[in-house]
């Protein structure tokens, strides 16, 4: 009765996941990237693996319960201790698929990490603190001014700690507390924290960096015609990012958001957001 | 391989004053069952504390009787702050995975069984053993101490990331002196494990009896063997490490802050030169063995108890011990997956992927192998065995999820999200707990002779074996859907606070509550049970180690005297032409030579 009822439990247990993973009730949203459809490829191959796995394991688990029950017959268990060609076959077959999985998605990881973005990618920095996410553009000049850790003053509207009276790059920079981008562009961020861990992620971007105190890490990225089409409420383009690593009281609340616009959009509110500088 | 066998050992006379009998003793039992009851009572704080967790994250504002009491601080009104929140969840972590994960099924069982599975009197230093718990003991209330300061526990997680856990109070709330607390805290327990490491390996390597030659060992006795190597070689990086940290709290250095930190608008002066990166590395070459070491006991319990109740031997014995040792080994070699979108070279990130996915090759070796146990058994499903089978399930859910987290490319959606939180507490907090369910109810007879009640151990096994998956397998889909973790709540992120998400949070924490309530189903049994429950013979599951050829509970040391001769392997079931379907480890009995 107990193994019935186990087998079946577990059983069951698998059916039900199975169905939930492959009706992709919870699942990602939609990709607006160029490296994303590579990665949700990678994504779905293991899955399918893990599944085959899975269901193999523990529909094995429920039907060796079930059939080898002691069922008070006086069988008796076979004396069994092994059988080598049985291990070395699993283990070569486990080696093979567990690493040919990991070398497959060898490509994307590459692409997106082992290369830096052509010369012409739009650069902007993204700063993280406690609890806020703010953005800066190099303005005309393609430079970033310096930022002083001693200037910095939140309550006056200088996050970054720019000097703009005596650096000449910082006169033109533009800092917002939304991540503006053109869509169909490349896109370089470099991400740098003023006070602890926090980390990037904007889900439909497909892109996740850690932001480290004392270092300037750059990821980058092109959006596509996708961003344009959907958004956050109705509103195109409009995406959340926020903060994964945990970083004190708001983590919970770090939240910004990314606007993707059409390339003449973007020119003018770039040219918005610095009249208010 | 040259027999080792035990020459005279130590001698301690049995003491006789309640003091040194059950207090400061140097039996290796009764240590064994101080490390066991030590982490019961820390699994049932911790278990409260995630109990608390899961009603705020469905309920934030809500009212939760008598918590101001915990902390007026934390909790006025009784509604629970967001950095309160925070340091429940760091101390749910704490003592989830250094007081009862890497105590009970090492310390607890391990102390208890492994000199009388190996045919030894007690553990090689029975002294240290004793120092080591009282150690370990001191750690835990250290800890618990951090409660009743003024500005709490730390938030900053298990594990404890500068610079938010490098600068003090002025990261915020929670950061305190609880924080300087917790990391004296560690570093005591893991003195506490290294002096316990030392002892089981010394027992070990010198003091089995005759014939009792290292491929004829249990493979619990190969788990707690291995289990230690690692603990030795990491609990002294996570204490370097602490030690380091609490330098740079308070000794002014800068081992992991850099220069030019502004936190609320304060410039922090006195600091340059650190790297955060620095300590996730320390912490990882730690952090990874450890969650070895909560698991490998729980895998040479499950075989162990598969093969005694499926009536057969292990199968592929060695393949077993291989394994242990191929995943003791690569476990140094894999903690760079945490920290694959951290900063960290990619290139580096892309080794620890490969050799994270290599170390997934001998977990599936040992699940192969228990199935194949269990092939052509003849399965009796007392309440340790449907543990046991809990355990497979479980084991092979949590290590697949592994799979996904193990690919940088894949990781990079993964990350920080419900799907690791899902994973590890899959095979950590479900997997691992199921193994020392599945020892407590077979070895409880030996402990404490006399037997448990089936009928309560079963009720209990099948409402936690529904609960668990009910509460942890949702996460891997919410995870999917991008839901981070370690936020205190989801009001503020508009894709997390949908009907769609909190839906799936409130089935969770309804799960919680039911599976929680239903552990008090165990805990009467185990009481119960110990002042009465039906007195236990020598050998009630018709088992073949040498624990079960003394009596029921064993005498002072262990084998009255006599030291036993072992003539063959641990798990000779249904062996043909045998008077028993089992055949015990010391009987001269004659069977095919291995």
């Amino acid at each position: 009765m107990a193994a019935l009822a186990l087998a079946v439990l577990v059983a069951l247990i698998t059916i039900v996941s199975v169905a939930i993973f492959w009706g992709h009730y919870w699942w990602f949203p939609v990709d607006i990237s160029t490296h994303g459809a590579a990665m949700d490829h990678q994504f779905n191959l293991t899955l399918i693996i893990c599944g085959v796995v899975f269901i193999a394991s523990q529909l094995g688990l429920a039907w060796f319960v079930w059939k080898y029950r002691d069922r008070g017959d006086g069988r008796k268990a076979a004396y069994y201790h092994g059988n080598n060609a049985l291990e070395a076959t699993w283990t070569t077959a486990a080696a093979i698929v567990f690493i040919g999985l990991n070398l497959l998605g060898y490509r994307i990881w590459a692409q997106t990490r082992f290369t830096g973005p052509s010369p012409g990618a739009l650069r902007i920095e993204v700063w993280a603190e406690q609890f806020q996410w703010y953005f800066r553009y190099p303005g005309p000049d393609g430079e970033f001014g310096p930022s002083h850790p001693e200037k910095m003053n939140d309550a006056i509207g200088n996050y970054l700690g720019l000097d703009r009276e005596h650096d000449q790059a910082s006169k033109d920079d533009i800092v917002t507390a939304t991540l503006g981008i053109p869509a169909n562009r490349e896109v370089e961020l470099i991400l740098r924290s003023k006070d602890v861990d926090h980390s990037f992620y904007c889900r439909e971007l497909r892109v996740h960096q850690d932001v480290v105190p004392g270092m300037e890490i750059p990821v980058h990225f092109t959006t596509t015609d996708e961003a344009l089409k959907h958004g956050e409420g109705g509103t195109p383009g409009r995406y959340e990012i926020v903060c994964t690593q945990l970083c004190g009281l708001g983590h919970y609340k770090m939240r910004a958001f990314l606007q993707v616009m059409p390339e003449q959009e973007f020119e003018k509110w770039l040219q918005q957001q610095a009249a208010m500088q | 391989m040259a027999d080792a066998h035990a020459e005279a050992v130590h001698v301690h006379k049995e003491p006789t004053r309640f003091i040194w009998k059950y207090v400061f003793s140097l039996d290796h039992k009764v240590i064994g069952k101080q490390y066991y009851f030590l982490a019961l009572f820390s699994v049932f704080v911790g278990m409260c504390l995630s109990i608390l967790m899961r009603w705020h994250l469905v309920w934030p504002d809500a009212h939760i009787p008598g918590l101001h009491w915990l902390s007026a601080a934390g909790a006025p009104n009784d509604q629970m702050t967001p950095e309160y929140y925070l340091s429940l969840m760091t101390m749910h972590a704490t003592l989830m995975v250094f007081f009862v994960l890497t105590t009970a099924p090492q310390s607890g069982f391990g102390n208890y069984f492994l000199p009388i599975q190996i045919g030894a009197e007690d553990m090689a230093f029975p002294r240290l053993n004793m120092l080591s718990f009282w150690t370990t003991f001191a750690g835990l209330m250290v800890l618990i101490s951090t409660f009743f300061v003024a500005d709490g526990p730390p938030l900053s997680g298990w594990t404890a990331y500068p610079p938010l856990s490098g600068l003090g109070s002025v990261s915020g709330p929670g950061e305190g002196l609880g924080q300087d607390l917790w990391i004296i805290s560690i570093a005591i327990f893991c003195v506490g494990s290294l002096l316990g490491a030392l002892n089981f390996i010394a027992t070990l390597l010198e003091l089995r009896t005759r014939g009792m030659k290292l491929m004829r060992l249990p493979l619990t006795c190969w788990a707690w063997f291995l289990t230690a190597i690692l603990a030795l070689l990491s609990f002294a990086v996570l204490f370097s490490a602490g030690v380091l940290l609490l330098l740079d709290r308070v000794g002014g250095t800068s081992f992991f802050v850099p220069a030019g930190e502004v936190i609320s608008d304060k410039l922090i002066r006195g600091h340059a030169g650190g790297s955060p990166l620095l300590w996730q590395h320390l912490f990882w070459f730690f952090g990874h063995p450890e969650v070895y070491i909560a698991i490998l006991p729980g895998m040479g319990i499950t075989s162990h108890i598969l093969s005694c109740f499926s009536r057969k031997p292990v199968f592929g014995y060695r393949a077993m011990a291989y394994s242990m040792m191929a995943i003791g080994f690569l476990s140094f070699c894999v903690w760079g997956h945490h920290m694959f979108v951290s900063g960290m070279s990619p290139y580096t990130g892309f080794a620890f992927s490969v050799m994270t996915m290599a170390i997934g090759v001998p977990s599936a070796i040992k699940t192969f192998n228990w199935l194949g146990t269990l092939w052509r058994g003849r399965l009796q499903l007392t309440t340790a065995m449907l543990f046991s089978l809990g355990f497979v399930s479980l084991f092979v859910s949590g290590g697949l999820s592994g799979l996904f987290l193990a690919q940088p490319p894949v990781d990079v959606n993964l990350h920080a999200g419900y799907f690791v939180v899902g994973h590890f507490h899959m095979v950590m907090g479900v997997a691992a707990i199921f193994a020392m369910f599945a020892g407590t109810f077979f070895w409880f007879p030996k402990m404490f002779g006399r037997m448990m009640n089936e009928t309560l151990g079963k009720i209990h096994f099948w409402i936690t074996f529904v609960g668990v998956y009910c509460i942890f397998m949702p996460m891997h889909f919410l995870g999917i859907a991008g839901n981070i973790r370690r936020y205190s709540r989801f009001t503020e992120v508009i894709f997390l606070n949908t009907p769609h998400m909190i839906g799936l949070h409130e089935f969770m924490s309804i799960a919680a509550f039911v599976t929680g309530a239903a552990q008090l189903i165990f805990l009467f049994n185990l009481f119960w049970s110990m002042f009465k429950g039906p007195k236990a013979p020598q050998n009630p599951w018709h088992a073949t180690s040498l624990e079960w050829t003394v009596p029921s509970p064993p005498p002072f040391d262990n084998f009255g005297g006599r030291h036993p001769v072992v003539h063959h392997g641990p798990y000779e079931y249904s062996v043909p032409g045998a008077a028993e379907d089992y055949v015990m480890q010391d009987s001269p009995e004659a069977m095919a030579a291995h």
